[in-house]
């Protein structure tokens, strides 16, 4: 269990050596998209536009972007209930995402699915899950596809600190390490569960060690860090690319808001809360950015206000979208067959 | 109309939700038994999902309010080997969805162990299951899986549909010596209605007449009681007089009020929010037909139950998917009116 965050000898990020200029911004654009995407979405539950209930993951954006910056887009991923930012790295559309959201037939999931079961199939989110824990199998089942047919493909599969404590997590690391598979174990830290503190829930006190018991590299990494997500999720990813098998990644960060829309926080304190939005992973990663010289501060600006123009775009197309019609609740139930 | 008497006739009764009749009734068990523990996920200082356990957890500590780790399985089966033992777990799920993670420990520990060790043991658990559709939720958080649970042998399974039962209910689950599943409905959580204070229980075993009448009877579970009593409002206004019975138990179902109502009706619809298709419905339709109130039906028996489909995240969608109180009402008015 190591932080890895910078070459030591150069002090220079990992990231900004690894990756081209073009790369790093269109990292930070989409950290920005992540933010907004999630602000706009929460605006429009407050309005009474969007139903049902949502998990937001701002300020965690940067261990969904570091981890599939290491990607390539035919790799795959499996997302979890707090699945947003997970899906929109993954190359997804907001103004699709947001139609989900509105229950249109142009969402990602023809209105069916909304946000706890966001998806885009075609760029290799395999899907948010509305059950704790219950992509990991699934990500492992994908890896074994990989593996079988030789496709070359690895798949990150993400999953919360509560998540650890079910027995499908214990289950597909041995699978996935007995059978070599390339899958990259993604855990995002957040240190609470619902309102459980991973103190009062887990018996170890990084999830990284969890990887001793099933013979895997386990790292923790800062995962407010873009750079240091992206050094340890490539590293591993190579590594199951090249037939050595699963790692597991332990990303330390912090939700800033509550579990769900439906959370009295009773259980974090202010003080804690306020510490970690110091620790915004976005405000952190332009400024390495600014640092090295990737970009400048009217770039940002820039970038900023043509984000903010896209979700304000996309919840238009969302709003303007279709319904689904009534008489096709039971549409894809079962795959329509040709007799 | 001729609602059951059940709750006006008591004395000290207080009107209060759904969610806090069940957790005074919790309040009430932890108070006087020592071996009661309440288990689950964000029971403790977060209260729970749906708020039903509340502050319950300042009043007795965290060692009887305890919040699980993210474990179905093992909590679930932790709560069955410490019910075997001399505990009285209460175990919540924090959605009934969950509880197929936990299907292992509740069917083939918990509902087979006094059968298989040959009567030397008895499983008092008590599982509490908080389910039904209606909050856009979608198809892994919406589901009615009572049926499931109602297939196995060993097992005792309610619906309370009133806190009046709630409460009952869940106390008279704690005296019982079996394992008992509630299925509490997330929609009625909020619902009020007058309780009485102090200990009182509801049997498991009794279905309840909600509302009498002579042309056809209505045999309705949880949420879908009050959408047949709405039902029933619409259809005495076109001068159909519908009984309404209120299940409470799928198992053991109570026959007797069911084929005595039909006996008297003539005709039969079930209602229930499960999946239409090899559910609730099914039971009650055959065990009527095996009965001698079949030579007495006028009608086909019929069935409302939900779409053969996972619930759909769409508002709209998602009405369309599960029975509402105007499909009640057409279906048992065409059926009186010989339209189907
Ligand atoms: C099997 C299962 N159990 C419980 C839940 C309810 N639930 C949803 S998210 C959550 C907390 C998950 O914690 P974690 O894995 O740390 O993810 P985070 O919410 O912190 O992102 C719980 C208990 C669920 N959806 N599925
Ligand atoms: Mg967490």
């Amino acid at each position: 269990m190591m932080s890895k965050a910078t070459d030591s000898r150069t002090n220079v990020p990992f990231a900004i050596n690894a990756y081209t200029k073009e790369q790093l911004k269109e990292a930070l654009r989409k950290m920005y998209l992540i933010r907004k995407f999630e602000e706009g979405a929460e605006d429009c539950y407050m309005r009474g536009l969007i139903h049902g209930t949502m998990h937001l993951s701002i300020g965690q954006e940067a261990s969904a972007v570091g981890s599939c910056m290491a990607l390539e887009e035919s790799d795959q991923i499996t997302s979890t209930h707090r699945g947003h930012a997970h899906c929109v790295a993954k190359g997804a559309e907001v103004s699709r995402m947001f139609a989900e959201f509105f229950g249109k037939e142009t969402g990602y999931c023809k209105g069916r699915g909304g946000s706890m079961h966001i998806a885009d199939v075609a760029k290799g989110n395999l899907g948010a899950n509305g059950i704790v824990a219950g992509g990991i199998p699934i990500a492992v089942g994908a890896a074994l596809t990989a593996k079988r047919l030789n496709t070359g493909k690895v798949v990150i599969c993400f999953f919360g600190d509560g998540a650890n404590n079910e027995g499908a997590f214990h289950e597909s690391l041995n699978m996935a390490a007995v059978w070599k598979l390339p899958v990259v174990f993604v855990c995002e830290n957040n240190q609470y569960g619902m309102s459980t503190s991973i103190e009062r829930s887990t018996a170890v006190s990084q999830i990284a060690t969890r990887a001793i018991a099933y013979d895997i590299p386990g790292f923790t990494v800062d995962g407010n860090d873009l750079s240091s997500v992206a050094e340890a999720v490539s590293e591993a990813s190579s590594r199951a690319k090249s037939g050595k098998g699963p790692s597991l990644i332990e990303c330390m960060t912090y939700r800033w808001r509550g579990h769900s829309k439906s959370d009295r926080n009773r259980y974090r304190t202010k003080e804690e809360i306020e510490d970690w939005k110091k620790k915004d992973p976005i405000l952190r990663f332009g400024e390495v950015l600014k640092d090295h010289k990737v970009i400048t501060d009217e770039e940002m600006k820039q970038l900023e206000t043509d984000v903010d123009k896209e979700i304000v775009a996309a919840i238009e197309f969302a709003q303007s979208s279709p319904s689904p019609s009534l008489d096709e609740v039971t549409r894809d139930v079962y795959t329509e067959i040709d007799q | 109309m001729s609602s059951a008497p059940v709750q006006s006739a008591e004395q000290d009764s207080v009107e209060m939700s759904y969610a806090e009749a069940i957790r005074d009734a919790l309040d009430i068990a932890l108070g006087e038994d020592e071996r009661v523990v309440l288990m689950g996920e964000d029971i403790g200082v977060y209260g729970g999902a749906f708020q039903v356990t509340g502050d319950l957890v300042n009043k007795y500590g965290e060692d009887r309010v305890m919040d699980t780790p993210i474990s179905e399985l093992g909590g679930a089966g932790v709560a069955v080997g410490a019910a075997a033992t001399g505990l009285r777990p209460i175990f919540e799920f924090q959605f009934s969805d969950f509880a197929m993670l936990a299907m292992e420990q509740i069917c083939n520990q918990a509902a087979k162990m006094r059968y298989m060790l040959g009567g030397e043991v008895s499983v008092p658990v008590v599982m509490r299951f908080p389910a039904g559709s209606g909050t856009g939720a979608a198809a892994q958080h919406s589901q009615s899986l009572e049926a499931w649970f109602g297939h196995v042998p060993g097992l005792k399974v309610v619906q309370p549909a009133t806190p009046y039962d709630a409460k009952g209910l869940i106390l008279a689950a704690l005296d019982d010596p079996d394992p008992v599943m509630i299925f509490e409905h997330k929609i009625l959580y909020k619902q009020k209605g007058l309780v009485p204070k102090g200990r009182y229980t509801v049997p498991l075993h009794k279905a309840e007449i909600r509302r009498a009448g002579a042309d056809i009877t209505i045999v309705a579970s949880s949420i879908m009681v009050h959408r047949s009593l709405e039902a029933a409002e619409l259809l005495f206004d076109k001068g159909v007089s519908a009984e309404v019975i209120d299940l409470k138990s799928i198992r053991p179902i109570d026959k007797q009020t069911i084929i005595e109502s039909v006996v008297k009706t003539n005709k039969l619809i079930c209602v229930y929010e499960g999946v239409k298709t090899l559910g609730i419905g099914a039971e009650i339709s055959a065990l009527v037909a095996e009965s001698a109130a079949f030579d007495y039906l006028d009608a086909p028996i019929l069935r409302l139950g939900a779409a053969d489909c996972p619930v759909p995240y769409n508002p709209e969608l998602e009405k369309a998917s599960v029975p509402q109180v105007e499909n009640i009402y057409q279906q048992a008015l065409a059926l009186c009116r010989r339209e189907l």
